[in-house]
């Protein structure tokens, strides 16, 4: 993308510095304090909330021109709001961008962590709809603002052994509660609790922006990040107990992809880049750019 | 039959064209200018200004034309862009006591200093289709004098009897909060409350506003005073340390007077509910001051029962482009979690299965 290409009326990365600040400090905040919600003032930005504003916010105020990006939407590089996105930065801040996980110095995500490890000097943004995990429990903002200070999560352990009682499992999926730091009950947006284990311990930090709720919250590098659940009911992770049809992995989080009308199915990896990987597909002469430039 | 599932570049490139073509029409129909827009389109125009918070007739009229005619989508082009201009600072208070009027009623008293001007209302028109309406005006319309009399607002001559709440002072040491600077917290100030109304969805006010003439927060409202006009924006500048004019702006302004109260050191005073809106609103501004004044029953001691009075219900909810965003982003891909349920919900079903299998085994047994 040469510079011509890239729109000139707008400041790199589309917000203007004063924001970015402002959201510098936000972020800054919730590393400080793993897990806990900094309100922060949201802007509106030139796509729609819900649609990932949030992380385009921290997109933007976190990114550099020599960083790599990569952006994906339920785990694929190629989904129509990844793309959309994608062509937003390359537009106002002209950055490089890749759909290599190793290649990427910062990756923004809706719904999924890539199934490949992520490294030191990476950073995870996550977009989020609904950033606090009481809300469902507790609608009001001056409530659940109270039991998170108080660290009063009985109802969210109440709301999981209802589900044991009526259906035998914890019947929730994804957006699955997460204890941080033996501290915050933290929401990890709508990803399937498969990916909640790759929360703890990680070696990039993870950022958390909701646009429309104003909120940044985040996890430092090698945080302790615990599922929440009960001795006799141990958290598990959920995944199709299936092969990829394409490149033939059994550990990675499958999409089923329905074939015809006759109940024919196919699984996919829902990560494609992890998928393209194993098959040979992808460029293996690509350095992880992260590794080089970062360090 | 992957990649077909998965959407692509290209496919969006070519839905903006297909967008792009819907929008212009058939193209032997002349196409709209932004001037028809902005001069004949007016209460669209206003709408998206008052909820794009932004004054500026030509970006408004440039939103509707791009959004199709979509408001709630031109009010989001409108906030996009204004959250792109750098601020520097805040321009004077208004006074809507020097407004050149060209609407102002009052449904509190039959006549008033300054006197009931109709101005340009649907009000007391028979809604019947004319299909000569777009034709040209055939006679100008007879208006008031220009030299208009001096028009107190009505709730300042009941405030000349000390018969409603006075209006608090304004001071220099307060910073009017501005709820796009910095995030929203709850309990919220009544400035940040009247800004949010401001910026609130017409419909989702007009809503609320309707439910509590239902009995859901009743307020026992008059129509104290609407106007609509013109009034003067100054700006002070620090360095040179007085209020410059910067312009005009056309604004509707409705004060409801409510239901009195007293104590036992207070006489019984009415109470007041406001609104406030660019360009001509009036459906807005009255739903607006409705209510403003249920959203101050937990300042008046009043008891908080109803949705209108409920002050994170409402300022939560009232604002259309994230109302819609969110609404709209369901369309957005979310087979990632749906595999998570499917998983589960099969699982469930197996043991379902598995139980009644058994159960009828048990059956069979005894």
């Amino acid at each position: 993308m040469s510079a011509a290409e890239t729109a000139p009326a707008y400041n790199f990365a589309y917000l203007d510095e004063q924001t970015k600040r402002m959201i510098r400090r936000a972020i800054l905040k919730a590393v400080a304090i793993p897990g806990y919600q900094v309100p922060f003032a949201s802007r509106e930005m030139p796509m729609p909330y819900g649609w990932g504003t949030g992380g385009v916010q921290v997109t933007a105020a976190i990114l550099g021109p020599d960083d790599v990006l990569k952006v994906i939407d339920q785990g694929a590089d190629d989904t129509t709001n990844a793309v959309s996105i994608r062509k937003f930065f390359q537009k106002t801040a002209g950055v490089e961008t890749t759909t290599d996980t190793r290649a990427a110095t910062v990756i923004q995500t809706r719904h999924r962590i890539p199934e490949t490890p992520l490294s030191a000097n990476q950073i995870l943004v996550f977009q989020v709809p609904i950033p606090d995990p009481l809300r469902y429990l507790e609608p009001r903002e001056t409530e659940t603002r109270r039991m998170h200070a108080l660290a009063e999560y009985g109802l969210m352990h109440v709301k999981l052994y209802e589900d044991i009682a009526r259906h035998g499992h914890i019947a929730t999926t994804y957006a699955y509660p997460v204890k941080v730091d033996d501290r915050y009950v933290m929401d990890p947006s709508p990803t399937p609790k498969f990916d909640n284990p790759k929360m703890d311990d990680c070696a990039a930090l993870q950022l958390f922006g909701a646009g429309r709720e104003k909120r940044i919250y985040a996890i430092p590098p090698h945080t302790h990040v615990v599922s929440l659940d009960f001795d006799d009911h141990p958290f598990e992770r959920y995944r199709h107990n299936g092969t990829c049809a394409l490149c033939g992995a059994r550990d990675s989080y499958l999409d089923e992809i329905v074939t015809d009308d006759r109940g024919s199915r196919m699984f996919v990896c829902s990560d494609t880049d992890y998928c393209e990987g194993r098959r040979g597909d992808r460029d293996e002469s690509v350095t992880p750019r992260h590794e080089a430039q970062r360090s | 039959m992957y990649v077909a599932v998965k959407g692509g570049e290209r496919a969006i490139e070519n839905a903006h064209r297909l967008l792009a073509q819907e929008r212009r029409g058939d193209p032997a129909v002349p196409e709209l200018s932004l001037e028809q827009i902005e001069q004949q389109l007016t209460l669209s125009v206003d709408r998206v200004m008052n909820e794009g918070s932004l004054y500026d007739r030509e970006l408004a009229a440039l939103a509707i034309k791009q959004a199709r005619g979509d408001l709630i989508e031109a009010i989001f082009l409108l906030r996009a862009f204004r959250a792109t201009l750098p601020r520097f600072g805040n321009s004077e208070p208004i006074d809507t006591g020097t407004m050149i009027v060209s609407r102002r009623i009052s449904s509190t008293f039959k006549d008033i200093p300054g006197g009931q001007v109709l101005g340009p209302t649907f009000d007391y028109t028979h809604r019947l289709l004319e299909p000569q309406s777009d034709t040209a005006v055939n006679s100008a319309p007879v208006s008031a004098d220009a030299s208009l009399p001096k028009m107190p607002r009505a709730t300042d001559l009941l405030a000349a009897d000390d018969l409603i709440e006075r209006s608090p002072e304004p001071s220099d040491q307060e910073r009017v909060g501005d709820l796009t600077q910095d995030p929203l917290r709850f309990p919220a100030d009544r400035d940040l409350r009247l800004q949010n109304l401001a910026r609130g969805d017409e419909g989702f006010l007009l809503a609320l506003g309707y439910s509590t003439q239902r009995g859901y927060g009743r307020n026992h409202p008059f129509a104290g005073e609407i106007r609509l006009g013109e009034i003067e924006i100054e700006f002070a500048p620090e360095e040179i340390g007085f209020a410059v004019p910067l312009g005009r702006v056309t604004v509707t302004e409705c004060q409801m007077v409510n239901q009195f109260r007293g104590t036992a050191t207070e006489p019984p005073r009415f109470t007041r509910g406001y609104g406030l809106g660019f360009g001509h609103c009036e459906r807005k501004v009255m739903a607006m001051a409705l209510v403003d004044r249920a959203l101050r029953a937990r300042d008046l001691g009043e008891e908080v029962k109803a949705p209108a009075q409920d002050e994170e219900f409402v300022l939560s909810h009232s604002d259309n482009v994230q109302a819609t965003g969110f609404v709209e982003h369901l369309k957005l891909p979310h087979h990632v979690d749906f595999q998570a349920e499917l998983g589960l919900i099969r699982r469930l079903r197996a043991e379902f299965e598995e139980a009644a299998s058994a159960g009828q085994v048990r059956e069979a047994a005894e």
